[in-house]
């Protein structure tokens, strides 16, 4: 079996976002940026899946800040090997980042049989569209989303997949392989990995760095970027923890809530 | 080109979702502003019993009748390409959800037409469409302008008046024949959420604790505070991946719609997705550090206190309150 893990850094929103002067994109000067969660339960799941059937993990994702730490912190956790696309992710759209990774991918020839192509779900900045669904038109390949289980049968043929609906429901599906699924959530929350095992693995290990022609970026154009306009705001209670429980308690008995 | 518009309907066990009724108001009003007509396209094997409750538009497009109540995405999308192509429709609706999630970015890769994801609203704009589109978990918001009005949506749900897309009217039908599409990624069954638990969805009272509340030996502490309150504990999605609670507990996209008096949200940062599930509760409490995040913009009462010091404290002052009041 061959795992095929996709990654996509994304701008850290616990940190302040702040807008550059032409008021089209982020001021890149003070962002932070982070693997996109969903990202993190792909690689877990694809971990999960190796430790049941075998197999190889392969993590790809395009150059962005910190993702050489990422990728690292990949290895350490049990992926076999690591690829770096010389392109830079926080230049391209979703569709152009699919582009790139399916170059890469039909180039060396990654796609057979039994392999599954896992990207997260969706990252929270794909204005134009999730990843795993572009590389679907790209590659040609069956593509399932918002995936939060994955069952391989025993010869590796076919995955049964469980994809998430609205108000809890679940939609059971079979997908032959090879398939792309994009990852919501694993079975198991992501594994935790000491700094000492990352060091480690930034030592020992290499991150192999490949070249693809860079694609067009073709989506639509940001014309005005905001922050939303806040239509109300929450009263707020000032205080200490007791004062501010105290005021709340108050309005909660005036309304007859509590 | 024609100017008609045409909506994905979306519906679960034969009931069209909301956002298939946001969806038609939407195009309703676009559809007067810009001419043509709104056409919703059903699919599977309730396409005709849902048919009947899509009378905001002026037809409805059945296909695929003979596949299963959730089509194959292959069956999907070349239902909405072959209609798009045979009524040279250039403007289309998809509801922003997991079910469709996916069926966009492909159905713009086959048609050329552009995608614009996540969008919270759509106007006209000195003769033209832009589409506002809510990114990095609603943070930041991006105006898109539409070249000649076309282009394919993801409607976020919640973004628009679901009444303005209810109707009694009779809409004419059509029935549309398909190319056989082989569809690879089959559905087997719905699984309803597991039973046994507390249904939050019933509570008049929600405890619901987000990332701020730290590790799974903190969940008892909000229990306590909600059993004191005489409500339940519900999660956003983070806890539940983390296994501290069941899904059946969790509130937003993916988990359960609530509709409480009160939801008392300690360290939920308020995303978007999170927002769908809760947004029918009657007050909104939040408790959170971060003095900008979202859940204030929509939180009747909120304060930028420790949530942890502040379930000690709330604990106290309901208690307190009980004690005198009997």
């Amino acid at each position: 079996m061959n795992y095929l893990v996709l990654f996509k850094m994304i701008p850290d929103t616990v940190e302040e976002l702040e807008l550059s002067d032409d008021q089209k994109s982020l001021n890149t000067e003070y962002l932070r940026y982070k693997l996109s969660d969903a990202d993190e339960h792909a690689l877990e799941q694809a971990l999960i899946l190796k430790e049941r059937h075998g197999g190889q993990v392969t993590v790809a994702a395009l150059d962005a800040p910190e993702v050489d730490d990422v990728l690292f912190t990949a290895i350490a956790k049990g992926a076999d090997v690591v690829v770096k696309i010389a392109l830079d992710q926080t230049k391209l759209d979703t569709r152009a980042t699919a582009q790139a990774m399916a170059a890469w991918i039909k180039a060396s020839n990654l796609v057979g049989g039994q392999t599954l192509v896992m990207p997260g779900a969706q990252a929270i900045d794909d204005l134009g569209g999730e990843l795993g669904a572009w590389l679907a038109e790209e590659l040609q390949l069956p593509f399932i989303g918002v995936v939060s289980s994955v069952k391989l049968d025993d010869n590796c043929s076919k995955a049964l997949v469980l994809k998430e609906f609205s108000s809890g429901l679940r939609g059971e599906f079979e997908v032959p392989l090879p398939a792309i699924l994009g990852i919501q959530s694993a079975e198991k929350p992501p594994r935790y990995v000491p700094v000492a095992k990352v060091r480690m693995a930034m030592k020992t290990a290499k991150i192999q760095s490949v070249e693809v022609a860079a694609p067009p970026v073709t989506g639509l154009a940001i014309e005005r970027m905001f922050k939303p306009e806040v239509a109300g705001h929450a009263e707020m209670l000032e205080g200490t923890p007791d004062e501010v429980a105290e005021k709340l308690a108050g309005i909660l008995a005036e309304r007859g809530i509590i | 080109m024609s100017a008609d518009i045409l909506v994905l309907s979306e519906h679960i066990q034969g009931k069209p979702l909301d956002v298939t009724f946001e969806m038609l108001g939407l195009a309703r009003k676009l559809a007067g502003e810009l001419g043509g007509r709104v056409c919703a396209l059903a699919l599977g094997a309730q396409a005709a019993q849902v048919a009947s409750q899509l009378g905001a538009a002026n037809v409805v497009i059945l296909a695929a009748e003979d596949a299963p109540e959730q089509p194959a995405p292959e069956v999907a999308l070349a239902a909405l390409q072959t209609c798009i192509e045979s009524k040279g429709i250039s403007l289309v609706l998809l509801g922003g959800t997991n079910a469709v999630l996916g069926i966009g970015a492909r159905l713009a890769a086959r048609t050329r037409l552009p995608f614009v994801n996540f969008c919270k609203g759509i106007r006209l704009d000195n003769g033209t469409l832009l589409a506002t589109s809510a990114l990095l978990g609603g943070k930041i918001m991006s105006d898109v302008r539409l070249p000649d009005n076309k282009g394919i949506l993801s409607i976020a749900s919640g973004s628009a008046p679901a009444d303005a897309g209810r109707s009694t009217k009779a809409p004419v039908i059509e029935k549309l024949a398909l190319p056989s599409v082989p569809a690879k990624v089959v559905f087997r069954r719905l699984i309803e959420p597991a039973g046994g638990d507390v249904d939050i969805t019933k509570m008049d009272i929600l405890v619901s604790v987000g990332r701020g509340i730290q590790n799974a030996d903190n969940i008892p502490l909000a229990d306590e505070l909600a059993k004191v309150m005489g409500g339940a504990v519900s999660a956003s999605r983070p806890v539940v991946d983390q296994g501290w609670l069941p899904l059946t507990r969790q509130v937003g996209k993916s988990g359960m719609s609530v509709s409480p008096k009160l939801y008392l949200a300690l360290g939920i940062s308020g995303a978007p997705e999170h927002w769908e599930g809760m947004k029918g509760a009657q007050m909104v409490v939040a408790i959170n550090t971060d003095p900008k995040a979202p859940i204030f913009n929509f939180a009747h009462y909120g304060a930028t206190v420790d949530c942890l010091e502040f379930i000690e404290s709330m604990k106290a002052a309901v208690e307190k309150r009980k004690s005198s009041s009997s």
